[in-house]
């Protein structure tokens, strides 16, 4: 249920975001969903790919700082309220949302939001247990 | 211009040396017979007391070092009982913990003379009002002038650091005249008048003595210019004593250090060598008449020139020129002593590894500022923003603590401060003093 996602530290300055997508890009790994938070110094990029460990080698060999941990990828009906609705569940749960972001393709009918927790476990059970629909980790990276 | 003790400061060369060799022979003894540290040192380097013959004899004694200081911390190094010590003071150390000195009240009453030497060397009189701006506390600097202004019979303000806006209110109308500071504050108060668009000429002030961190002489001119006073340049540090080591007198050329209470040897930092006179080098001072915190030759760190020739003003003390750096990788950073090893041992804690880290030292809008870049690695790097700036917060707060400096910190990509033959430059001071 849960997805690898490779998260790498980059200085704020020109050329450096380019730099890891040509470094996995040359290794034939593909982006799937990407988000990046960035402070005035530093930013964290973080990403789901197709090949996590291969990614995360690459970048290790260029020099990069990349670590890699997991998330959920979630199914969000494509309509008003569809997010509200799974963030009610888990706030109702006491599930606390570190950060999230949406995927770039979409699941059949449905968006696809990438949750990181700081319980996994307990958020997916919760998800489940409410008829949400948390997609298998091979699923997203493939998708 | 008054010279406040001419029998002393303008003796005749021979009858000095006489004055320094009776001095050295007495503090050699005595520090030799109540201080371990001493004991074990002259032992080690295989000479007593009753080697010294002639003043040249001095060099065939072993160095003190601020390590030996650290070692002895925080009474170890102090040659009379503590119900004689009449007053503590410290500097900041190497390790967190300060130095600690102290002083009979034989000790505050030379030391007091010497300050009253200094500022008058710099025109103050009875009729100024001096401000000192410097922070009382432990530190020597406020108490050590506040003292010597005293004697003189000036109108002294302990006003103390900080509050700019106060200081300019006070100034105005305690109708201040001499103001005791360190330069770059100097600067500051320059720069908040101008801002305030009030002109230094409604000032009363006319003449300032700075000290505690080195400055250039450009920086000097800057300072006249735009306060409309004289600055004075002074030299001292806790160890030795504080404040009143040496002072420039109006002529500006070399500070003169007060050589019937100090010896002065300037050597080469490699070898230890003493240098022939006016060859630059790192200032190596004696104590000759300190009670409760004698110092044999300590290695203050600073390299300097020392000119004997007679100055026009009458005195006959050597000069010293401003200090020209450090031979060790000692930062003056707003006052305050930084060694990186200190920044380096907080990340090492933080970090459990060795830290690869640059400090970039600057000078903004007259006020030091230091940025520790530290390379990131997987223990300190999260995927969480929250987490991560959580991490700089907390190593910013420890060096606060530790160093006594707020410093910021800057998260780099790995590998991306250079290093030199394997070894990391630790230090780019970008200050222009």
């Amino acid at each position: 249920m849960k997805v690898d996602q490779i998260s790498i530290f980059i200085e704020n300055k020109s050329g450096r975001l380019a730099e890891v997508t040509r470094v996995i890009g040359e290794a034939g790994v593909n982006i799937r969903a990407l988000s990046l938070a960035d402070t005035s110094d530093f930013g964290i990029l973080r990403l789901i790919v197709d090949k996590a460990d291969l990614a995360r080698d690459v970048l290790k060999d260029k020099g990069f700082t990349v670590n890699k941990t997991q998330v959920v990828g979630v199914e969000v009906p494509d309509r008003p309220l569809g997010l509200s609705r799974i963030l009610q569940v888990l706030d109702e749960s006491r599930i606390n949302v570190e950060y999230m972001y949406a995927f770039v393709e979409r699941c059949g009918e449905n968006a696809v939001i990438i949750f990181r927790f700081d319980n996994l476990e307990e958020a997916i059970e919760a998800l489940t247990a409410n008829g949400i629909n948390v997609l298998p980790g091979e699923r997203i990276s493939g998708m | 211009m008054t010279i406040w003790n001419p029998m002393r400061e303008c003796m005749a060369r021979p009858q000095l040396e006489r004055l320094q060799l009776t001095s050295l022979r007495s503090t050699l003894e005595r520090a030799y017979r109540s201080v371990t540290c001493y004991q074990n040192k002259f032992w080690e380097a295989g000479v007593a007391p009753e080697d010294l013959r002639e003043l040249g004899d001095l060099a065939h004694f072993p160095f003190t070092t601020k390590e030996d200081l650290r070692l002895n911390y925080p009474y170890g190094m102090f040659a009379v009982p503590l119900r004689e010590v009449v007053r503590i003071h410290s500097s900041s150390g190497t390790t967190g913990k300060p130095t600690v000195v102290g002083y009979t009240h034989n000790d505050l009453n030379t030391w007091t003379e010497l300050v009253s030497r200094m500022m008058s060397a710099a025109g103050v009189t009875a009729d100024d009002i001096v401000h000192i701006a410097f922070g009382y506390g432990l530190f020597t600097g406020a108490f050590g002038l506040h003292y010597g202004a005293e004697r003189i019979g000036a109108s002294v303000i302990p006003m103390s650091s900080g509050n700019t806006e106060k200081q300019v209110m006070i100034m105005q109308d305690y109708q201040s005249s001499a103001l005791v500071c360190t330069p770059s504050y100097a600067l500051t108060l320059a720069d908040y008048l101008q801002k305030k668009g009030i002109s230094a000429d409604t000032l009363k002030l006319r003449v300032g003595l700075f000290g505690a961190e080195p400055w250039s002489e450009e920086m000097r001119r800057e300072v006249e210019a735009r306060l409309g006073i004289i600055a004075i340049d002074n030299y001292g540090l806790s160890e030795v004593m504080g404040p009143g080591v040496a002072g420039e007198c109006q002529h500006k050329c070399g500070m003169h250090i007060f050589e019937d209470h100090f010896i002065p040897e300037i050597i080469n930092p490699e070898t230890g060598k003493v240098l022939p006179a006016g060859a630059a080098g790192e200032l190596v001072l004696t104590t000759l008449t300190k009670e409760a915190f004698p110092m044999i030759r300590y290695r203050t760190r600073d390299i300097t020139r020392l000119h004997y020739e007679p100055c026009v003003c009458g005195r006959t003390m050597v000069r010293m020129e401003k200090t020209m750096g450090r031979s060790d990788d000692m930062l003056i950073i707003k006052g305050v002593n930084v060694f990186p090893t200190q920044i380096e041992e907080i990340l090492f804690q933080v970090e459990g590894c060795e830290p690869h880290y640059q400090l970039i030292v600057d000078r903004k809008e007259h006020m030091d500022t230091l940025e520790v870049q530290v390379e990131v690695n997987e223990t300190i790097f999260f995927d969480e923003m929250k987490r991560q700036r959580e991490f700089v917060s907390m190593v910013e707060k420890h060096i606060a603590t530790a160093v006594g400096v707020r410093a910021k910190v800057k998260l780099v990509e790995p590998s991306s401060i250079p290093r030199s033959e394997g070894k990391a430059k630790r230090v780019i001071d970008r200050r222009r003093i």
